[in-house]
């Protein structure tokens, strides 16, 4: 599966009970109420593991992670930077 | 003193002073006054009278704040909506307290065109102008263009109420699966918020940082208090990027932090070493007591940061508090009542019980709410006859003890309300969502003890012959139709459920298995 696939059914598994929704890749989690303080958490921990990146402090602010599109630019750009990924 | 006088007289004391620090916005008192006056005419204007109701159905924003003030400017009776309130419960409300003005968002203003909300007369739409919004017969004001209308004066209007006029409902679930206001007056809350910022020895000096919902009491007071004593008030829409928050925390030398349990359990998740936090003064916890496992590592994360563990509800704002010096000694207490407020223990008739003795907690204030907006037979079972004459005193229906000394430790409910997250859940509410999905046959929602929670929410249900649900069936119908609060954390499929003599569903003795299969 591609980065953006795998994200999209984390998030729909864990956090919209496992239906779609009309979810949008650019929907904010934020504005549509659909992450919590410990679903961001939960979040990072499962692009930790899958993607094998380290997720930097710095970079846990919404800029990087509020959307699908989001969190799939950020994982793309730290695997281009880590020379291709895992 | 009324309400609205926090922020005018900090408007005089401190005019250039930043009052509010939200979504990379600084206003000073002086701005914030005169939004709120701009708005308040526009409410006068656009025909609310003293006493009317207004809902403001925002997150955590300057419109937010600007809003609640402005109403209170205009001698009306605010109401802030939970955001993540559903459009059919917004409707309830709406039409519960008829209220006649309503500040919502305009990315959300088509969600009320299938409801019917006869007596909304007017809606100030926050964050920009919409497209015709279909709202049919209601007058649609965009709050941006009043807020800076210069037609409009910067000067507050004339004064309308006394201190006993009711300032806001609070609503919170009711026994009866609907929400209810608790209607508190301006000297309610100023009773309240004198009383807390005395224990918390605020200065002008102190800048808060709120990241709690300005629909639950807690995160409102934030602002109020702030207001009140001339501080600044840095505002978060939600707790959701916590290292965001704590970068915030730093970045504005944040000195007070007030924290439920849930946001405890991160932050003690969190990885904060590399952190130094030199300006913070205090955390308080509400809520829900906070485990004293997390007690114990919060004073190691924060060495000399003083730690408030507080207890209260809505109907009385706050109860209780525990000195810092205590929490070493006494981490499983919630303290001793407030500055200018009495408590005490009773037993099943009505006397006063001595140390030692579990009894309902009884609450006599200025802080006590006036009752539930239109419900005298639910007020009557909450304020009953107090010592005075004419006086009515709180009965919360929590079981307390008192020790020697006067601290009080919390043993649980008199009734099946559920607490969780500091607010009380009906499980009848939930369950009247859960009938309303196909295939469930019988539902029971109950409270189990949870460390972080005070209770988690569970929901126990039969199905129909033939059904087929999951657990994130019943989850989603649920968060589809309810506050996030309110959304269960456990679903348990049961074949039936134990019933009582008189053929009703025993919850005593369902909370007992749950309670017990949990350890």
């Amino acid at each position: 599966m591609q980065v953006r696939e795998q994200l999209k059914h984390f998030v729909i598994e864990n956090f919209l009970f496992g239906r779609e929704n009309g979810l949008k890749d650019d929907d904010s989690f934020l504005d549509n109420g659909i992450i919590d303080s410990t679903g961001v958490l939960e979040l990072i921990t499962f692009v930790e593991e899958t993607f094998g990146i380290r997720v930097q402090d710095a970079d846990l602010v919404p800029d990087n992670l509020d959307s699908i599109e989001k969190v799939t630019n950020y994982v793309q750009r730290q695997l281009g930077a880590n020379g291709g990924g895992a | 003193m009324q309400v609205e006088n926090f922020l005018e007289l900090s408007a005089q004391r401190f005019p250039h002073k930043t009052a509010l620090v939200c979504g990379g916005r600084r206003l000073a008192y002086r701005e914030i006054d005169e939004q709120a006056n701009r708005l308040a005419h526009s409410l006068i204007a656009e025909g609310i009278e003293r006493g009317d109701r207004v809902a403001v159905y925002l997150e955590n924003s300057v419109e937010a704040v600007v809003s609640v003030f402005a109403i209170l400017k205009a001698g009306g009776v605010f109401l802030v909506v939970n955001p993540t309130t559903k459009a059919d419960k917004l409707a309830y409300i709406l039409n519960n307290c008829r209220a006649r003005g309503l500040v919502m968002p305009a990315r959300k203003a088509d969600m009320l065109a299938a409801e019917d909300v006869p007596h909304l007369q007017r809606v100030w739409l926050a964050g920009g102008a919409q497209d015709e919004p279909s709202m049919a017969g209601k007058r649609i004001i965009d709050l941006a263009s009043v807020v800076n209308d210069p037609a409009l004066p910067v000067e507050a209007p004339r004064k309308q109420c006394i201190d006993i006029d009711l300032a806001a409902l609070i609503y919170t679930s009711g026994s009866t699966g609907r929400p209810k206001g608790v209607m508190l007056t301006h000297l309610n809350i100023v009773s309240a918020a004198t009383s807390i910022t005395t224990y918390l020895e605020n200065t002008a000096d102190d800048i808060i940082l709120n990241v709690l919902p300005l629909s639950f009491d807690y995160g409102l007071y934030q602002v109020l208090m702030a207001f009140k004593i001339g501080g600044s008030i840095v505002l978060e829409r939600s707790f959701t990027y916590p290292y965001a928050v704590i970068q915030t925390v730093i970045r504005e030398n944040v000195t007070g932090f007030p924290i439920v349990p849930t946001i405890s359990a991160v932050l003690l998740q969190l990885d904060l070493a590399a952190y130094r936090f030199p300006a913070l003064r205090y955390i308080t916890n509400t809520a829900a007591a906070l485990p004293v496992d997390h007690i114990r590592r919060l004073r190691d994360l924060f060495p000399s940061v003083k730690l408030y563990s507080m207890y209260g509800l809505t109907e009385c704002k706050r109860v209780s508090y525990l000195p810092p010096d205590q929490i070493d000694i006494r981490p499983g207490s919630v303290g001793r009542g407030m500055p200018n407020e009495e408590v005490y223990i009773v037993d099943g008739d009505g006397q006063r019980v001595g140390p030692g003795v579990v009894g309902e907690l009884v609450v006599r204030g200025s802080n006590v709410m006036k009752g539930y907006w239109e419900l005298p037979a639910e007020t009557d079972k909450m304020l009953k006859p107090g010592p005075l004459p004419g006086e009515k005193a709180l009965y919360t229906g929590d079981l307390f003890q008192m020790d020697e000394e006067g601290f009080l430790y919390f043993f649980g409910r008199k009734d099946d309300i559920i607490k969780t997250r500091g607010e009380k859940v009906s499980p009848r509410e939930i369950e009247e969502v859960l009938y309303a999905l196909p295939g469930i046959a019988e539902a029971a929602v109950v409270g189990v003890p949870d460390a972080v929670l005070g209770q988690a929410i569970q929901a126990i249900v039969t199905l129909r012959e033939g059904a087929a649900l999951t657990r994130q069936d019943v989850l989603r119908h649920c968060a589809e139709r309810l506050e996030d609060f309110m959304v269960p954390q456990s679903v348990v499929f049961m074949n039936s459920l134990p019933k009582t003599d008189s053929g009703k569903i025993s919850k005593r003795t369902l909370a007992a298995a749950q309670t017990e299969v949990r350890g």
